[in-house]
């Protein structure tokens, strides 16, 4: 499994700020389209971290006019040129599924204050 | 046209900003050692036997038949065809160390392997059919549903796709592409699955 890790080595990104489920951040991406390249702003609430060395993805959510959207970003895609950490949240689980189902009020996710 | 024997190592991905995600597979591919040779003189046709893996213990018939090109005794040995209409030979000596130089990136090669075996599987994983509808009353959950006609033709057509064991089968898969060759470390790098678990046996080779 080392020569795995060797070889992904080098896809790897040097610094990735330190986030976990729960925060709000703003996510930076590159689009290209054709020639023309821009970067698109996308906000929203961390739900979920997974995944090891390259394969390592996290999942993005916000609710946009009422609709749920989720996006889920390759941490190490070169196509993400910054993630901002505009919120830490104070959650107790990995994985935030429980606040698809939950709507307004209920779905506030407490800010950590050290 | 030449080969490889090797072992598939893993699968990881390649992370591009034109190209987004490339699946790949990583292969120890070599080093072989050419054992024997048949030729269009002795044969009817041109081959090479490549051997490649350490083999600790060594019957002596077998220990004979290393002695011929005076390399150490290897566990897997393939004969790869040399010679395709067409295309010229290619020629080596016994006892010669074949490596993964011979492929170079950019390079469509088949892969060979022995695909995981599934244990006795239905007609919806073996074959891909769609099996019935799963509500509704309905209770042809995953059945295959007719296999044939009535008195004529009167019997199942040859080659009718029934539930049986799959996987553990000799599969190749062509056309993959190389992306890295490493001669240092004998690694190959190609886009896509390769057939078999991680330390698997496969046979790569040239299109």
């Amino acid at each position: 499994m080392d020569i795995l890790q060797e070889i992904e080595k080098d896809g790897l990104k040097a610094k990735i700020p330190d986030f976990s489920p729960g925060d709000l951040v703003r996510v930076y991406s590159k689009i290209i389209e054709g020639e023309k390249s821009r970067i698109q702003r996308y906000q929203g609430t961390v739900i979920q971290r997974r995944g090891s060395g390259i394969r390592a993805t996290f999942t993005v959510r916000k609710v946009t006019e009422g609709i749920g959207v989720e996006r889920i970003f390759p941490l190490h895609s070169p196509l993400i040129t910054k993630i901002e950490i505009l919120k830490r949240g104070k959650v107790r689980r990995a994985k935030l599924y429980y606040i698809r189902k939950r709507v307004g009020k209920a779905a506030r996710i407490e800010e950590k204050r050290e | 046209m030449l080969g490889l024997i090797g072992r598939k190592i893993g699968m990881t991905q390649n992370l591009r900003e034109d190209e987004g995600a490339t699946p790949l597979t990583v292969i120890e591919a070599g080093p072989c050692f050419v054992v024997g040779k048949r030729t269009v003189e002795q044969d009817g046709y041109e081959s090479v036997q490549l051997g490649f893996g350490e083999k600790k213990r060594v019957t002596k018939p077998l220990e004979g038949f290393f002695k011929k090109s005076r390399v150490k005794p290897l566990a897997h040995v393939f004969e790869f065809r040399t010679k395709r209409e067409g295309q010229t030979f290619i020629s080596v000596k016994l006892g010669q160390k074949i490596g993964v130089e011979i492929f170079q990136k950019g390079d469509r090669v088949d892969v060979t392997g022995w695909s995981k075996g599934k244990g006795f599987q239905g007609v919806v994983k073996r074959h891909g059919y769609s099996g019935g509808p799963k509500s509704h009353g309905s209770m042809s959950g995953r059945i295959p549903g007719s296999i044939g006609c009535s008195t004529t033709p009167g019997r199942v057509i040859k080659g009718k796709g029934l539930p049986g064991r799959m996987g553990g089968k000799r599969k190749t898969v062509k056309n993959l592409k190389v992306l890295m060759v490493d001669p240092e470390r004998n690694l190959l790098l190609v886009k896509g699955a390769v057939p078999g678990s991680r330390r698997g046996l496969l046979l790569i080779k040239t299109r």
